[in-house]
């Protein structure tokens, strides 16, 4: 299994580079991940998007719909896409410590 | 890490056809970035009960196989020529005429020889032949047979999972060899020794897990609808009151799970919840049945069953009447397939009877379960609805007819229908890419994933063409289709071949356009982007 590590985050990844142990994740985690995401630096409005995403992860055991992450953090698609380039799914899920979603998505 | 694609269209459209200078009996393949899957996750394949849970890559040398594997495998091929005489048909009566050979989506984008359809088969029938046929037996390679070893193994791995059973080279075939059941006998011999994908697996586990693909909780569903109906309800101004679980409901009403979580089906499940409260229905989800897809389908015959026997359990527990399903692809083969002769017939449920039309489904009648496009194609036959397609006019459309509603079960004409009735601008791609002949998204039967991104973009080509082409002649600037990893998969492609067209479901246009009683004036469409006409707000 691959292992990620940046400075002293070392952590378990699957082949896609999301988190294989969620319970791993802290903030410093969230840095490392966001720069393989070609993300430098998270903002105060990066870290909304994160926080909300663990917030409902704790609640459900998933990601939300896209639809709903962006009425309730008032971000829009494009904007979730400027702030994390590959994309709700792929990038701020990942910086979060989320599983990929599968399926039909 | 994430990588970023950087083949240009341009590039990637150079297709070399001239074939390798090996022979197709050399089975040695290149596990190329961009080209295949990922193994199954083996927590995943021990949730299921299946045997051989290990972590490994296709890239690895080893790839920690059971001792024992090619009795295994062998015992597996003979137990399915057996129990399957289309099978054994299969395998003896081709005549590599070669009808198939350019038929197939990703011989079209990749050039490989081993994925014209012909070819693929053969890697399995080289082996049927050593093992069956006394020519093989005695003159082995002069006879097309071939010693199964691991490499051949590795073989099918990277090509049964380049082939999307989409059943595209099946229509073309003089004998009707139907190459997709070929597939999927190898993937199953694949998952004897525990050689599946995950992006197959995983889904198939957390459908027993949760209730679906995704492993949505019961509570997240929940949710997720919840939420729904509030979004639904700030766009039209009513508040529809769809139930889950509700024992005795008239008819239970089963999505595919990315309807509710992704986007843009999303829009489409919003149209669905909106025709329904229109027409009064009385309908009811199911979180145990919070999935029309069956990714069993894309691995053996046994999950497939095993899946969906999930929506029948479930009208039973819940004393519907009859079942209507979603804008989902495969679960339409599964359906129209499978079905009767796997878990049903379901006596248990009534005949489907549209309580709005008292139209009969006659062709339902055995599996009881209708599909949402003939439902709503029966409503506007019957003067039920009524339409603003102007709603849609800032869409210039064209319908991708999803392989598996379009060639396993015949669905072409009613979401024509139903798109003619809610717009006003809709043209067809050229006649050889669609209806039966429809072109696929390059991304089913579980290949819909990241790390194939190249394979699937190649097998996209020729839709990604084909839109392309209306796109430059009538301005088409959305792509209506009626399958969830359409929906999920076919906005990449079509930004990468022909740029600038949408993705939409179906519902969602019909949401758009449909009138309903006691609605507020409509500024925006369901995706809340402002109506023609309304750009400034009010």
């Amino acid at each position: 299994m691959p292992i990620f590590e940046q400075g002293d985050v070392k952590i378990d990844v699957d082949e896609d580079g999301f988190m294989e142990e969620p319970e791993q994740w802290n903030e410093k985690v969230a840095m490392a991940l966001a720069t393989t995401e070609g993300v430098n630096e998270l903002t105060e409005r990066h870290w909304k998007l994160v926080n909300y995403l663990r917030d409902y992860y704790a609640k459900f055991g998933i990601a939300p719909m896209i639809r709903k992450l962006c009425k309730e953090t008032g971000f829009s698609l494009k904007e979730v896409y400027e702030m994390f380039p590959s994309g709700p799914a792929k990038g701020a899920c990942k910086v979060a410590g989320l599983a990929k979603p599968t399926g039909c998505v | 890490m994430s990588e970023r694609f950087d083949k240009k269209p341009d590039e990637l459209v150079q297709i070399d056809h001239k074939p390798p200078r090996k022979s197709w009996m050399d089975p040695k393949v290149e596990f190329r970035r961009g080209f295949f899957n990922y193994s199954a996750n083996p927590k995943s394949v021990e949730y299921l009960g299946l045997p051989y849970a290990r972590k490994w890559q296709p890239t690895d040398a080893d790839w920690k196989l059971p001792p024992n594997w090619k009795e295994i495998i062998l015992d597996g091929l003979r137990e399915r020529i057996h129990r399957f005489r289309s099978l054994q048909l299969f395998m003896d009566i081709c005549v590599r005429c070669g009808a198939c050979a350019d038929k197939c989506h990703y011989f079209i984008g990749s050039g490989d020889p081993k994925n014209m359809p012909v070819m693929r088969a053969e890697l399995l029938r080289s082996v049927y032949r050593k093992e069956y046929t006394a020519a093989g037996k005695i003159m082995g390679e002069m006879a097309g047979a071939r010693e199964l070893t691991v490499d051949v193994l590795k073989e099918w791995f990277y090509y049964f999972f380049q082939c999307t059973e989409c059943r595209r080279c099946s229509v073309f075939c003089p004998y009707g060899i139907d190459t997709a059941e070929i597939t999927m006998v190898g993937r199953e011999l694949l998952n004897l020794v525990g050689c599946d994908i995950d992006w197959i697996t995983t889904p198939a586990a957390n459908c027993f897990r949760t209730g679906n693909h995704l492993g949505i909780q019961p509570h997240g569903f929940k949710d997720s609808v919840e939420f729904a109906i509030d979004d639904l309800e700030s766009i039209i101004g009513i508040k529809t009151a769809p139930s889950i679980n509700r024992k005795g409901a008239e008819i239970l009403f089963v999505v595919p799970s990315a309807d509710y979580f992704g986007d843009p089906h999303y829009f489409g499940f919003l149209g669905y919840m909106a025709l329904f409260h229109e027409i009064g229905l009385d309908y009811t989800f199911s979180s145990f049945a919070s999935e029309g897809g069956n990714f069993g389908l894309f691995h053996s015959h046994e999950m497939m069953k095993r899946l969906n026997s999930k929506i029948y359990m479930e009208a039973k527990r819940l004393k519907v009447k009859w079942i209507i399903g979603a804008e989902c692809g495969h679960m339409w083969r599964v359906l129209h397939q499978y079905m009767d002769t796997m878990n049903g017939p379901a006596d248990f449920l009534e005949e489907p009877v549209s309580p709005i039309t008292g139209t009969k489904f006659e062709n339902a009648k055995t599996t009881k379960m209708v599909h949402i496009a003939e439902f709503t194609a029966d409503l506007i036959k019957n003067g039920k609805l009524k339409f603003d397609p102007t709603r849609n006019d800032a869409y210039k459309v064209t319908f991708h007819d999803s392989c598996n509603p379009a060639r396993a079960m015949g669905l072409l004409e009613e979401p024509r229908y139903v798109l003619k009735n809610v717009c006003n601008y809709f043209y067809e791609m050229p006649e050889n890419t669609i209806k039966e002949q429809t072109f696929c998204c390059g991304s089913g039967s579980g290949l819909g994933t990241d790390e194939n991104l190249e394979m699937r973009l190649r097998g996209g080509f020729p839709r990604g063409n084909a839109v392309k082409f209306v796109k430059d002649k009538y301005g088409v600037n959305m792509l209506c289709c009626v399958c969830a990893i359409d929906k999920a998969t076919l906005p990449a492609v079509v930004d990468y071949w022909a740029g600038d067209v949408g993705v939409c479901a179906l519902h969602e246009l019909v949401g758009n356009a449909l009138i309903m009683k006691g609605e507020k004036e409509r500024d925006t469409d369901l995706r809340g982007e402002p109506l023609i006409g309304k750009e400034g707000g009010k």
